[in-house]
């Protein structure tokens, strides 16, 4: 995984980690980072594009207000990346647009 | 504070009370007509309808008991595209207008009886012209197919619609800035004053003269309507709302409890429930609401909500708006109704008409407040 991130770590920080996944690369994280700290570490930017102009994003507040962060963990669209922590083997991919619900479920009308 | 221009006695020629849907859609129809306005509103301590109903473009039922409602009704639908594509020449604002028609979701078959029963009546009171349809619950799916498969089936009409009534909202405060409205604001008025030939409107710190008064205060209306000579038994009805996580478009139609946002969000709601002037919210009424949009489309299961409020609905005894110019003083009019976005579009048009003594296109006297007991 991408590591050139222009975010640079406090040194303060807990030193253990855990592995997850972003868009499918491995990648070392914190223990304690939030999802969205991993991806800013990762130089995984823009982590989004908007549903409406598809414009890029990435996260923003870090506090669970801004809606920015939006991303993919373990399958579930729509997360809020700043307010879940990583865990080893997590799984977290980057969203295009607005979340679509299940396959199967919805049809186009005619 | 001065704002007297060549043109009038007075500081302004209308002061409307209340920057609301309802008086900015008023505003906007006088600037139009080349009125000097003034609209106070009273600041972020008012009960602000606008800013928390649930933006449908509504026709189908509306007016079941008062045939002169449902062309009012009727008549400010056909107008909106027009003045959806006046606010956005004026502002560059696309308000999401969107009317394609409207499904209303009937869960057992006693319910979509009584709905097929009221929408026949009203087709013979409007003389046949009144489009509907009434479908089973598998010609609901074929137009929308994402109902769920307990429904009983909806009703259909191609005259319903639906915008985003905060941007609506904003659209008006724009263009009315930028077409010469005056805007005070965060002080509610203290005392309205009939001169002999206009009113004083007094604030904390102010005092301006106008030609017309209008209320348009919504909730508000109840108390300053008597010292005008006016009435306007107006009460609140609180609706509860919750909004989804933003998806892809999968609903094509509103409903009367239902709608999916332009941006994506899904809107769900319609509680009634008198509680007086309490904004808050429950987790009872929240959950039917979530209980009966699952229901309905049971692909919202697994959909995350984000948001919830509470807001007040201006009601009066029988739903049907006010309308009515004082008797006592002449040009002090009440202007108060329950469907701010529907009728949004009447109020610039013709209602602006009848307050500059105009002809309109509609008889208004239905609407007067002498229905009610004092």
């Amino acid at each position: 995984m991408q590591t050139d991130s222009p975010f640079n770590r406090l040194e303060t920080a807990s030193a253990a980690t855990v592995t997850i996944e972003i868009d499918g690369q491995p990648f070392t994280a914190r223990e304690g980072d939030s999802v969205a700290a991993a991806l800013l570490a990762a130089g995984a930017i823009p982590s989004r594009t908007t549903p409406v102009s598809a414009s890029p994003r990435a996260p923003y507040c870090m506090m669970g207000v801004c809606f920015e962060c939006l991303v993919e963990v373990d399958g579930l669209a729509n997360v809020q990346g700043c307010m879940v922590q990583v865990s080893e083997g997590m799984r977290v991919r980057r969203q295009n647009g607005a979340r679509a619900l299940t396959q199967g479920d919805v049809h186009e009308a005619v | 504070m001065s704002v007297r221009n060549h043109a009038s006695r007075h500081d302004t020629d209308v002061a409307i009370i209340g920057g609301g849907l309802v008086g900015m859609s008023l505003a906007y129809g006088l600037l139009h007509q080349g009125k000097t306005v003034t609209v106070f509103d009273e600041g972020d301590q008012a009960l602000r309808a606008s800013r928390g109903n649930f933006g449908l473009v509504w026709v189908q039922g509306k007016g079941d008991t008062c045939p002169d409602y449902a062309r009012l009704t009727r008549l400010s639908a056909r107008l909106w595209p027009g003045l959806a594509s006046e606010l956005r020449q004026d502002t560059g604002i696309d308000i999401e207008l969107q009317q394609n028609g409207g499904l209303y979701v009937c869960l057992d078959q006693a319910s979509l009886q009584q709905r097929a029963d009221m929408l026949a009546r009203m087709q013979q009171d409007a003389g046949g012209d009144y489009p509907y349809e009434v479908l089973t619950a598998e010609q609901a799916r074929q137009k929308e197919p994402a109902l769920g498969p307990t429904i009983a089936g909806a009703t259909w009409s191609p005259m319903d619609g639906h915008l985003n009534p905060l941007l609506l909202f904003r659209a008006l405060h724009q263009a009315f800035a930028r077409r010469g409205g005056r805007l005070i604001n965060g002080q509610p008025v203290e005392h309205i004053r009939p001169l002999p030939d206009g009113f004083d409107i007094r604030l904390p710190g102010a005092c301006l003269s106008a030609g017309k008064v209008v209320l348009a205060a919504g909730l508000g209306n109840k108390t300053l309507a008597p010292p005008l000579g006016l009435h306007a038994p107006v009460e609140p009805n609180r609706g509860q709302v919750l909004i989804t996580e933003r998806l892809k478009p999968f609903i094509h139609y509103p409903t009367g409890h239902v709608r999916q946002t332009g941006e994506g969000t899904v809107q769900l709601g319609d509680s009634k429930e008198d509680v007086g002037l309490d904004t808050g919210t429950t987790a009872e009424e929240l959950g039917k609401i979530a209980a009966r949009a699952i229901r309905m489309y049971p692909v919202l299961e697994k959909v995350r909500l984000i948001r919830a409020w509470g807001a007040l609905r201006v009601m009066t005894p029988d739903g049907y708006p006010i309308y009515q110019q004082s008797d006592r003083y002449p040009g002090a009019y009440v202007v108060t109704c329950h469907s701010g976005v529907t009728l949004g579009a009447a109020h610039a048009g013709p209602l602006v008409d009848w307050l500059l003594g105009k002809d309109t296109e509609i008889s208004l006297e239905a609407f007067s407040a002498d229905r009610f007991p004092l």
